[in-house]
């Protein structure tokens, strides 16, 4: 069965002479939660940044529902349904809680040239932002300026705000990074909660999360894709084991 | 999943749109004593017979709109431009142009005025919103320059000798030509200027416009044509600034291409962000400091320009969130 959803096809990005992305190819299926793993520096979050349209690739294609959307603009991107989490926390800190997440809600609730009403006072921006903040547990943190929140809460603010856009295809850039064991645990709860309903690429280092969320997993090791399985098939590979697995 | 019931006040606190005049008690009333001050020591100065102050707070309220104007994009939208000054000599010679050739309704020269600056704005902010820090910074001052430039030598409109209004703007329902009229319409204007921006700030565009300056890259994540709305709001402040330029040319009655120089950009920026960038009134008090301050030097010498720069620097590098920021903190303390 191949409903995939995204492909990426031949993907080349290369910084001066680090090939930072080196002819990957990667299917991600309808509904499946796509880990990508790989020693650091390996191309991950330059990958993701190419997937979002953040960064140009140099050459290859990606399509998303059988459609080319290799120079569909970032912001058009997210219209078709695809949201990103950034490796570095990347909020809004001077906004509080809730007015970073409405501010998510709003980008696909119609237009946003209204010039005149307060946005804050309206129900259909506060109360889907609500939601979302109930569901990563930041519900009563809503009223608190984002830089006043400690790093694991910004990691769950990161999420929320990619969860608020309703998108079917989520781009997870590390969201576990930097966090306490007891935040990581509360996070893949998130994320086992999420599996099935959205298509999730996921990159993530701690391996427990990992395997215990992939369905499959690429491997990624200079810029090329060096297996993709099942996870436990990664964890049987020869290859793996000596690029990165065998290093912990 | 939270245990916590989300704490209600904290949520009022963002449901609840800020208050025009700011969120502590004291600071209202220094606003509003502020603001009616502006209004009435002109007045009482001219029935008194001093008309000099009269005359020097309609500048001061001209400067102060157009002050307005650029913290909207500078203040709120992280958009330093150093081109702004251009919008008010476009402003000023919409009015000198048509009074030239002998259009003096002010039902043309105002609404004109709004139009081409909002013109020049689109176009010249279609480019200038292409690229980013610095080079924002060069490329909106090399535009203003152009204007500058393109003004000096129409020939025809005094070049840089510069073009006298004989008569003010015709408006059937108020006499402009009385100084004290003039001044309440500048004033009414400011007003509905610092009104407008309080609105387009809170707003779901002025969310963007503000999200944009915080965090862009995450705006375009999240689907927003970040240009587009950082575009629009260049072109509102403008508009908004090609007005307060019609209002400065009727009041100078003499008009050049001086106006529109880039020392001026320079001085409006030194005003927003003397006063506090990102408030909605610190760039009138940016303005007010600014050209008190630079009146009372040059009147004790002729070399007063050093002095006023250093000072100006110092402020800025040394008062956080400008005069705003101090009374803000002087309050919290206090
Ligand atoms: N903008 C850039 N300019 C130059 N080189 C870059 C740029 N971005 C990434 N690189 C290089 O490309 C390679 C891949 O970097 P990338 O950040 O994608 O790795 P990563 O797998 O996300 O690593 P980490 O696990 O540390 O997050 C690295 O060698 C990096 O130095
Ligand atoms: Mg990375």
């Amino acid at each position: 069965m191949a409903d995939t959803l995204l492909a990426v096809r031949n993907l080349k990005k290369s910084f001066g002479g680090v090939n930072a992305t080196d002819d990957v190819s990667i299917e991600v299926e309808r509904g499946e939660l796509h880990a990508v793993i790989g020693p650091n520096g390996a191309g991950k979050t330059t990958l993701i940044a190419q997937l979002s349209g953040d960064l140009a690739p140099d050459s290859g294609k990606v399509l998303l529902d059988g459609k080319d959307i290799t120079s569909v603009p970032t912001h058009r991107r997210s219209h078709f349904g695809m949201a990103r989490s950034f490796q570095i926390t990347s909020v809004f800190m001077n906004m509080s809680v809730i007015a970073n997440v409405s501010l998510a809600v709003q980008s696909h609730d119609g237009t946003s040239f209204r010039f005149w009403q307060p946005a804050c006072t309206e129900e259909r921006l506060r109360r889907p932002a609500m939601d979302i903040l109930d569901k990563v547990g930041l519900a009563d943190r809503a009223g608190t300026i984002a830089s006043a929140m400690s790093h694991g809460e910004r990691r769950q603010l990161e999420l929320a705000m990619a969860l608020a856009t309703k998108p079917r295809f989520l781009l997870l850039d590390e969201p576990m990074a930097g966090m306490g064991v007891e935040e990581s645990a509360a996070m893949v709860g998130i994320l086992k909660g999420l599996k099935g309903d959205k298509t999730i690429l996921l990159v993530e280092h701690d391996m427990d999360a990992v395997f215990a969320l992939a369905d499959r997993i690429s491997v990624l090791v200079y810029g090329r894709v060096i297996a993709t399985g099942k996870p436990a098939e990664i964890r049987r590979n020869k290859a793996v084991r000596d690029a990165y697995l065998g290093e912990d | 999943m939270s245990e916590a019931a989300p704490s209600a006040a904290a949520i009022k606190e963002f449901t609840r749109p800020p208050s025009l005049l700011g969120k502590s008690v004291t600071g209202r009333y220094i606003t509003v004593a502020f603001m009616v001050l502006l209004l009435v020591l002109p007045l009482v100065a001219w029935f008194t017979g001093n008309t000099f102050y009269l005359d020097f707070s309609t500048r001061i309220i001209c400067l102060s709109f157009a002050a307005v104007s650029l913290n909207l994009i500078l203040g709120f939208g992280g958009m330093i431009s150093f081109g702004h000054a251009a919008f008010i000599g476009i402003g000023a010679y919409m009015v000198g142009i048509p009074a030239y050739h002998g259009y003096e309704s002010g039902w043309l020269h105002f609404p004109l005025a709004m139009g081409v600056s909002a013109l020049f704005a689109l176009v010249t902010g279609a480019v200038c919103l292409r690229t980013k820090g610095v080079y924002f910074i060069m490329i909106t001052m090399a535009f203003a320059q152009m204007a500058y430039y393109l003004f000096l030598s129409l020939e025809e409109y005094g070049g840089d000798d510069g073009l006298t209004i004989y008569n003010r703007s015709v408006l059937n329902i108020i006499d402009i030509e009385n100084k004290v009229v003039l001044f309440l319409l500048a004033y009414a204007a400011l007003a509905t200027g610092i009104y407008a921006v309080y609105r387009i700030v809170n707003s779901r565009f002025g969310m963007v416009v503000r999200g944009c300056q915080s965090n862009e890259a995450r705006m375009k994540a999240l689907g927003y044509n970040t240009y587009a709305y950082r575009l629009t709001a260049y072109v509102i402040a403008g508009a908004m600034c090609g007005l307060a330029g019609a209002l400065l040319g009727n009041f100078q009655s003499f008009i050049s291409p001086d106006m529109m120089g880039w020392t001026r950009s320079g001085e409006l920026m030194f005003m927003v962000i003397l006063g506090g960038t990102g408030t909605l009134f610190g760039p009138v008090l940016g303005a007010v400091a600014f050209l008190v301050i630079e009146e009372i030097l040059s009147a004790f010498t002729t070399y007063w320009a050093l002095p006023f720069g250093i000072l100006l620097i110092l402020s800025v590098l040394f008062i956080k969130g400008g005069l705003s920021g101090l009374i803000h903190r002087g309050l919290k303390h206090g």
